[in-house]
């Protein structure tokens, strides 16, 4: 009989069992800025949609008019790179930051914080996010936000959230903007209802129009409903 | 496209259980990528060798499971999975559902690694 093989080798192969979470960092950020948002007491609104479906007018227009409410609000924009956004949604009177991603299709929770000192976070009721127009990545990134508003203007087709189903699931509202171009665009409600309706049994769907108001008055109650709703079921933080 | 900054989180979170294990090399990493994760596999695989080179994950394999989506329906009362991503309807009884039990998932499973081998060489020569 031959000598026992000795091992050539003082290492092994193993397979080992992980189980952890790829986004993890963001996401244990994401936990972090919610926390931070619900001792602060701000509502905070993350606003995702494809390029050019109206979200800075659609802002521009919300943040004007709560403040005439009398709301504290504030924005931080999102974008490849220029700063068009902010400066056009700092015309609301309302403070307004951007955030420039270099290249990035998304922004991350670690951005939004690196954005948070230039607010005094605890004298806003509602801070809102314009995300970088893309309807895929933003919808893997948890902000810490408390409600993520999905946009779809007239103009794109009905079957949208039937091609980007992952974005209108993630989301809690379904926005359709630019509803006076609606009859040019012989949009069809009903066939945009059922593709959300599809890929989000429930979800609450709004329409309007930033340029002509509107439907602005029923987005504003759905925000209070919801951000009341928050406030009563926020957990108690000590910061 | 987002999937090089999905590959950089499979680099930080192998690379930390990597160390965490002692592994002195890692051959493959196995992920579980959801359909409703948003991640596209391929572009998720071309970004891998580029997200790994020169870390030490360099030339290790990238292995993607898919997982499907499933969804509970109330009046079966159990789980189904479904044949696409974009159509949240029992398959047997047609009945909406948006309560989502799995096609989340982005998430790290596996990792097949090199480890020392601490057993002594005298005992696995006799062995």
């Amino acid at each position: 009989m031959s000598a026992p093989t000795v091992p050539l080798t003082a290492t092994e192969t193993r397979i080992v069992e992980v189980r952890a979470g790829i986004l993890k960092k963001n996401d244990e950020l994401a936990r972090a800025l919610r926390r931070r948002f619900e001792a602060a007491g701000v509502f905070v609104v993350n606003l995702v949609s494809s390029p050019g479906t109206g979200k800075t007018a659609f802002l521009e227009r919300t943040l004007r008019e709560l403040r005439e409410q009398g709301l504290r609000v504030a924005a931080l924009v999102g974008d490849l790179e220029t700063d068009n956004d902010a400066q056009r949604l700092a015309r609301s009177g309302a403070p307004a930051r951007q955030i420039n991603t270099h290249g990035r299709c998304h922004l991350e929770a670690e951005m939004i914080e690196a954005h948070l000192d230039d607010f005094a976070i605890d004298q806003l009721d509602v801070l809102f996010i314009e995300n970088v127009g893309n309807l895929v990545c933003p919808a893997s990134y948890d902000l810490g936000e408390a409600m993520r508003v999905a946009l779809l203007s007239v103009t794109e087709g009905e079957d949208k959230p039937l091609k980007y189903p992952t974005m209108f699931n993630s989301a809690d509202v379904a926005m359709i903007t630019k509803v006076d171009l609606a009859e040019a665009c012989e949009f069809d409600w009903e066939a945009a209802r059922q593709s959300i309706e599809s890929v989000r049994p429930g979800m609450t769907i709004l329409s309007c129009s930033a340029r002509k108001g509107t439907g602005m008055a029923t987005w504003y109650a759905a925000l209070e409903t919801r951000r009341q709703g928050w406030r009563s079921t926020r957990r108690d933080v000590v910061v | 496209m987002h999937e090089l900054s999905i590959a950089h989180g499979i680099v930080d979170v192998a690379v930390g259980e990597a160390r965490r294990l002692g592994a002195v090399r890692v051959s493959a990493v196995h992920v579980a990528v959801g359909r409703l994760s948003g991640i596209e596999a391929g572009a998720l695989l071309f970004c891998y060798d580029i997200a790994t080179a020169g870390t030490p994950l360099d030339g290790s394999r990238l292995v993607i499971e898919d997982v499907p989506i499933s969804i509970y329906c109330k009046p079966c009362g159990s789980e189904k999975a479904l044949p696409g991503v974009n159509r949240f309807r029992c398959p047997d009884c047609q009945t909406p559902s948006g309560d989502i039990r799995r096609g989340r998932e982005l998430e790290l499973t596996h990792l097949e690694v090199e480890q020392p081998d601490f057993t002594p060489l005298t005992q696995s020569a006799a062995s």
